[in-house]
């Protein structure tokens, strides 16, 4: 399956369409369930999550005697929960900053299923050596039907979730103040987007692993944020970058033999870097070109408009006067950010043109 | 500062207090407060912050709640709207209790409450006000389009309804958070510092809206830091620190010997200031 005269085959065959199928429609909901968690500032949340279920992983496949995937993700809730418990504990009882508690969470579950894991394979009898390692780093050529048909309800419940209750998850997650002064039952709702977050993070774990399905959950949703300033169009880009950086993550690593977690993580990242580049307001390719297609329209051969953007400048940044020295050689579009400079720009522009309608009525 | 002839006056008194309450319901009318909080008492880490405050405030009236830092101010409006918890006491708005008349009730958070770099635009904050009285699943229609859109012009952001709200300027932003408690339609305003870092153009806006809504017959209660424009805006003040130190008319409570009681023992540059205010009126 693996090296490069059957790739054909592999493309074509049921499987891979089941393998696709699942990681696109997991990075679709990481990224909108996501969305919400990087907002509300929670995105390492989900990492303590993920990292927390190893525990619970071994546990279930130890219970079952094999690689079941019932109890294993089961087990995987189960401790996932618990360690968002012992957060929630640590965060209520002692003074430990979050992100310390975060960290300690994180680790030592994370240690405790690593030590768990080697000691049921250092016991297990050679066929059932397989599959527990595969939880760490992720393995998509193993999904299956079943897999895909778990993934996919728990992305039904939260497109119907999202769906129908938009607007109340927009207000807690803007404003949760103003949620609950208007009568919103804010905790049940932020119980129900943790809830979404666990079971992506958990059904995600057979295919992306529990050190990079919390980056599926972020990536995505930071990426998307660059691309509109609607909560609406994020949503829906992130769900798209989700699908897109996972499938295309899947077949790297299914290509070229490598593990699946990192490999749709750097995919996403790819992703990622273009937006940061080519986003439509905020990227930083996007916001140069415009500033200098601004900086053509408008005649910045004008002298008046020269001697009126230097005014207001300095009127600005006062302290720069006494930075510069040969004034001639003032280059305002380099001193300033694209964005400071087509602000500036336009605000002398208008001021210009007042002062022209003004002389010309007198 | 020790120096100031008001340290040598007697401490304050609860019948002080009491004197004033009665002075003022002897105004009121015979419908229920607008807005009654009983005996609540509110602490963080067992550090009493609002101890036993007991309001009733009247209908139609623009109350100002002022007090030094850490008096308690912002904590009594969240308390009483049910976003921290108490320790005891209870809150009523139109004679009912507050769980029931949530959108009879508008509610203006501090600017620093919200993440202004979240995505969303002037005109979906100011929508969020109908959003209320849509109530679950319901979506919003044109209607409440327009009422939106209708409230950004009454707070003169016509034309900036498409901007990400990061965009505004800090007056701006106060004036979508004012937008959208408009567009809730509510009876009773409750605003945690709308006058905060806004320029000057902005307050006097912020005012005059203030005051319409008060002449529309509705209770508007604003936590307010700037006492020196105090007697300009508010009908009734409620002096605030830790407790209730007096409640009345403005024109009857605002005078020295209250602000001495309000800001004495905190030493804040908003002692001063209230000092400072003092000694103006007994000058003047």
């Amino acid at each position: 399956m693996m090296n490069a005269s059957n790739s054909l085959d592999w493309l074509t065959s049921y499987n891979t369409w089941v393998v696709l199928g699942g990681v696109a429609v997991l990075g679709a909901n990481a990224g909108m369930v996501g969305t919400f968690a990087v907002l509300r500032g929670r995105s390492l949340m989900g990492d303590a999550l993920a990292h927390a279920a190893l525990p619970g992983v071994c546990l279930g496949f130890w219970v079952a005697g094999g690689r079941a995937v019932g109890p294993m993700l089961l087990g995987a809730l189960l401790t996932g929960c618990l360690g968002l418990l012992v957060l929630a504990f640590l965060k209520r009882w002692t003074r430990l900053p979050d992100d310390a508690g975060l960290g300690v969470v994180l680790s030592v579950f994370f240690g405790v299923g690593v030590v768990m894991s080697r000691l049921i394979q250092n016991n297990a009898a050679g066929g059932a050596k397989a599959g527990l390692e595969s939880y760490i780093l992720g393995k998509t050529a193993g999904i299956l039907m079943s897999d895909l048909l778990v993934i996919a309800v728990v992305a039904l419940i939260s497109a119907l979730l999202v769906g129908l209750m938009f607007k109340e998850f927009l207000m807690v997650a803007f404003d949760e103040g103003f949620a609950r002064a208007v009568g919103l039952p804010t905790t049940t709702l932020d119980l129900a987007m943790t809830s979404l977050t666990a079971l992506t993070v958990i059904v995600g774990l057979p295919a992306v692993g529990v050190v990079m399905m919390a980056a599926l959950l972020i990536i995505p949703a930071a990426s998307a944020r660059l691309w509109s300033d609607r909560l609406e169009i994020v949503l829906l880009v992130a769900a798209s970058l989700g699908a897109v950086a996972s499938a295309s993550g899947a077949l790297t690593s299914a290509a070229l033999n490598l593990p699946a977690g990192p490999t749709v993580v750097l995919s996403g990242a790819g992703l990622f870097l273009l937006s940061l580049l080519l986003a439509p307001r905020r990227g930083l390719l996007t916001t140069r070109w415009r500033a200098w297609c601004q900086t053509q329209a408008l005649n910045i051969t004008d002298p008046r408009f020269n001697r009126a953007m230097t005014r207001a400048f300095f009127e600005r940044h006062p302290q720069m006067l006494n930075d510069l020295e040969d004034l001639n050689s003032l280059r305002l579009e380099r001193l300033l950010s694209p964005e400071e400079f087509a602000a500036l720009a336009e605000r002398v522009r208008l001021d210009l043109v007042r002062e022209e309608t003004r002389e010309a009525r007198s | 500062m020790s120096s100031h002839p008001s340290s040598a006056e007697p401490p304050f008194t609860p019948s002080q207090v009491d004197s004033k309450r009665q002075l003022d319901s002897s105004t009121s009318q015979d419908q229920p407060p607008a807005f009654e909080i009983h005996d609540l008492t509110v602490a963080y880490q067992r550090r009493p912050v609002l101890w036993n405050v007991d309001l009733k405030l009247q209908p139609g009236r623009l109350v100002g709640i002022i007090g030094p830092n850490g008096a308690g101010k912002s904590t009594l409006i969240k308390a009483a709207l049910g976003l921290i918890p108490k320790v005891n006491g209870w809150v009523e708005a139109f004679g009912r209790p507050v769980n029931q008349v949530r959108r009879r009730i508008g509610y203006v958070p501090q600017r620093e409450s919200v993440d202004w770099d979240f995505p969303i635009r002037v005109c979906d904050v100011a929508l969020m006000g109908t959003y209320p009285k849509l109530g679950w699943f319901a979506r919003p229609g044109h209607a409440e389009k327009e009422r939106a859109a209708r409230c950004l012009e009454r707070v003169g952001l016509a034309g900036l309804e498409h901007r990400q709200i990061g965009e505004l300027s800090g007056g701006q932003q106060q004036r979508v958070f004012l937008a959208r408690a408009l567009a809730q339609e509510a009876d009773l305003y409750i605003m945690d510092e709308p006058m905060a870092g806004v320029d000057a153009a902005t307050e006097k806006t912020i005012f005059e809206l203030l005051r319409d809504l008060r002449d529309q017959g509705k209770t508007v209660v604003v936590v307010h830091h700037d006492l020196r424009s105090v007697p300009e805006i508010f009908d009734d003040v409620v002096m605030l620190n830790l407790r209730v130190v007096a409640y009345g008319p403005t024109a009857l409570v605002f005078n020295s010997t209250n602000l001495e009681n309000t800001y004495r023992g905190r030493l804040t540059i908003l002692e001063r200031l209230g000092q400072a205010v003092s000694t103006k009126q007994r000058t003047e």
